[in-house]
């Protein structure tokens, strides 16, 4: 198919078409809308499911029913959207089913504003509704990688049997680059779903789908269950991409369109002889804590940005133990921060640590 | 004993469990005219039932067909759900009055208004069971709950919501029916109800809601026969019995 010119949130639509989705269920808002409108579409022509739900919260009950039934489920919303899916989400956790999840983030809290924010961090990456579980959560800073982890993202979903949220901002919902649907993939190794509960009982024995579980034995056990998913993910699937970190005397921590402003900023610093690194989580959860360990002896500073008041901080603390200068430099309420504000920030963290 | 021969069993659609309901309550009547439902029309393996919060939460162990427990109010939402992706299953969600008609009549009414080919199943006692007895939105007038000591007053709580009534006004519905199960004639007339929307929604003729008056003796402070005749003597007046709505006989009562 070659590449073709998309605006972002028609071509993470695509995607989810392309990475197999069977079935849709969505509430408008903005900035995500453009994505349920292509999918309003497309869906229905391909004979798969499309529903406008009466808010944010049945169209996620509605991904549970139809997660529990064996469809491939998606989703998508924005900041106060996602905040209402909280329920249904803890819920799909609960029960051990599989669904995607796209947040195209705006600013908040409350009703806030409709431009790009990351200000979502500290929910997504905590699970973000009642009870003990996770979201595998994974930051794209381009349209291409949006499509090519939305495709796989479905797998990762099915594997884990857990929701998988793709976490991106207004930015990158709303911006156009060109993008090749037909890149190969990851496929996870996928056992048959004969847990599903559809009614067929011709195929195979009652199944029950449910997060009950009132005997607290019973609980704890299940929580552990779930606790071994979460193990796994942090052991076995952290990613993260390590830029310009060779010769690196100070890094930049930064995720999603964030990162991509970043790439930026070091061309510039370069430029003043300046060779600072980036590292970039591709998953937010399991945050990747394996890459602070291959930063290089030299990096002492390491400057996280975000759209945001400083949600990473902590992971980045906790990722490190106090071996590391921890600087910060955010924009909030919508504002992009220009690549120039990042290099004063590097500075201005590098100057401090030469005092 | 070979001139025996069998005239009444368990159904089939349901498990061979204690139910976890109290004595007295009309649950237990409500679900043997389900399953007996679900397996004269010889839809039961192709069923999928919505548990809801409340009372019924833990009825995906009562029945025998494929189950799916859902968030409070949610129910029809779930079935929603699972009914587009697999239009040829059988979709029932079982409800109480705090479940359909307070936290969850959004998804009730929206899943009526899209004209989902669901049955709902909603069980009205007027009360809060399984959180031990606060005012419902049925809970009638004069009525005392954990949360109404005094009497339900229209004043601080508005007057009973009556569920067949507002669900017949939606469009999108096709049959809406208020029944009771408080003597063996009853019994046979709601089974007769819930047969009627089970075969609708088998023939793929849309939304079928079937509201039972029920009785909750223990948080009513009743023995089981008071209880019925409080049912009767309180509950029907005000929420009388009948189909509210029969699209497909072309006329509303």
């Amino acid at each position: 198919m070659g590449k073709v010119l998309m605006k972002g949130n028609e071509a993470m639509a695509l995607a989810a078409i392309k990475g197999g989705c069977d079935a849709f269920f969505g509430y408008p808002i903005t900035p995500q809308n453009e994505l349920p409108e292509y999918l309003s579409k497309h869906m229905q022509a391909n004979g798969r499911v499309f529903v406008q739900s009466e808010s944010e919260v049945a169209a996620i009950n509605m991904v549970y029913g139809a997660a529990g039934a064996g469809a491939r489920v998606l989703t998508s919303s924005s900041s106060p959207g996602i905040a209402l899916k909280q329920e249904g989400i803890t819920y799909i956790a609960g029960a051990e089913l599989p669904a995607v999840i796209i947040n195209v983030m705006r600013g908040g809290p409350g009703l806030g504003g409709i431009q790009p924010s990351q200000g979502d961090y500290k929910q997504i990456t905590r699970g973000g509704g009642n009870g003990d579980y996770y979201l595998y959560s994974l930051a794209p800073e381009s349209l291409q990688e949006a499509v090519d982890l939305i495709k796989e993202s479905f797998e990762i979903a099915d594997y884990y049997r857990n929701p998988v949220m793709i976490a991106v901002d207004g930015l990158i919902g709303q911006m156009m680059e060109p993008v090749d649907f037909d890149h190969e993939v990851k496929k996870w190794d996928l056992k048959p779903k004969d847990w599903v509960a559809d009614g067929d009982r011709k195929s195979h024995p009652k199944n029950i789908i449910n997060s009950l579980y009132l005997d607290p034995t019973d609980l704890e056990n299940h929580n552990l269950k779930l606790k071994k998913k979460y193990d796994d993910m942090k052991a076995n699937h952290q990613r993260y991409e390590m830029i310009n970190m060779e010769n690196a005397e100070i890094a930049i921590v930064a995720f999603g369109s964030t990162s991509r402003i970043a790439r930026t900023a070091i061309q510039l610093l370069k430029e003043q002889g300046v060779n600072c690194g980036i590292l970039r989580p591709i998953t937010i959860y399991p945050f990747p804590e394996k890459a602070f360990k291959e930063l290089p002896k030299e990096v002492k500073d390491l400057v996280v940005v975000e759209m945001n008041t400083g949600q990473m901080i902590d992971d980045v603390k906790i990722a490190t133990m106090g071996t590391h200068n921890i600087h910060f430099y955010g924009r909030v309420g919508g504002i992009v921060p220009e690549a120039e504000e990042i290099v004063d920030a590097v500075l201005k963290a590098r100057g401090e640590s030469n005092e | 004993m070979s001139n025996t021969k069998i005239v009444y069993e368990k159904s089939k659609a349901l498990e061979d469990v204690h139910l976890s309901y109290c004595p007295g309550c009309t649950h237990g009547v409500i679900h043997k005219l389900v399953a007996e439902s679900l397996v004269e029309l010889d839809i039961l393996d192709r069923a999928v039932g919505i548990s809801s919060v409340g009372c019924s939460a833990l009825n995906y162990d009562f029945f025998t067909c494929d189950m799916q427990q859902a968030a409070h109010g949610r129910a029809p939402a779930v079935a929603t759900g699972i009914k587009r992706f697999k239009p040829d299953s059988i979709v029932f969600t079982y409800q109480g009055d705090g479940d359909l008609g307070s936290i969850g009549i959004a998804e009730a009414i929206h899943a009526a208004h899209r004209g989902e080919n669901m049955t709902i199943v909603f069980v009205n006692n007027a009360i809060y069971g399984m959180t031990g007895g606060q005012m419902a939105p049925t809970t009638l007038i004069g009525q005392k709950t954990t949360t109404s000591p005094e009497g339900r007053t229209e004043a601080q709580a508005g007057l009973p919501l009556r569920i067949a009534e507002l669900m017949a006004t939606i469009p999108g519905a096709t049959y809406i029916e208020r029944v009771s199960v408080h003597d063996p004639k009853h019994v046979m007339k709601a089974k007769k109800a819930l047969k009627k929307a089970f075969e609708i929604q088998k023939n793929k003729q849309g939304f079928s809601l079937i509201e039972f008056i029920s009785t909750c003796p223990v948080n009513w402070g009743m023995t089981p026969k008071k209880a019925v005749d409080w049912a009767v003597d309180n509950m029907i007046p005000y929420f009388p019995l009948g189909v509210y709505k029969d699209k497909l006989a072309g006329e509303n009562k």
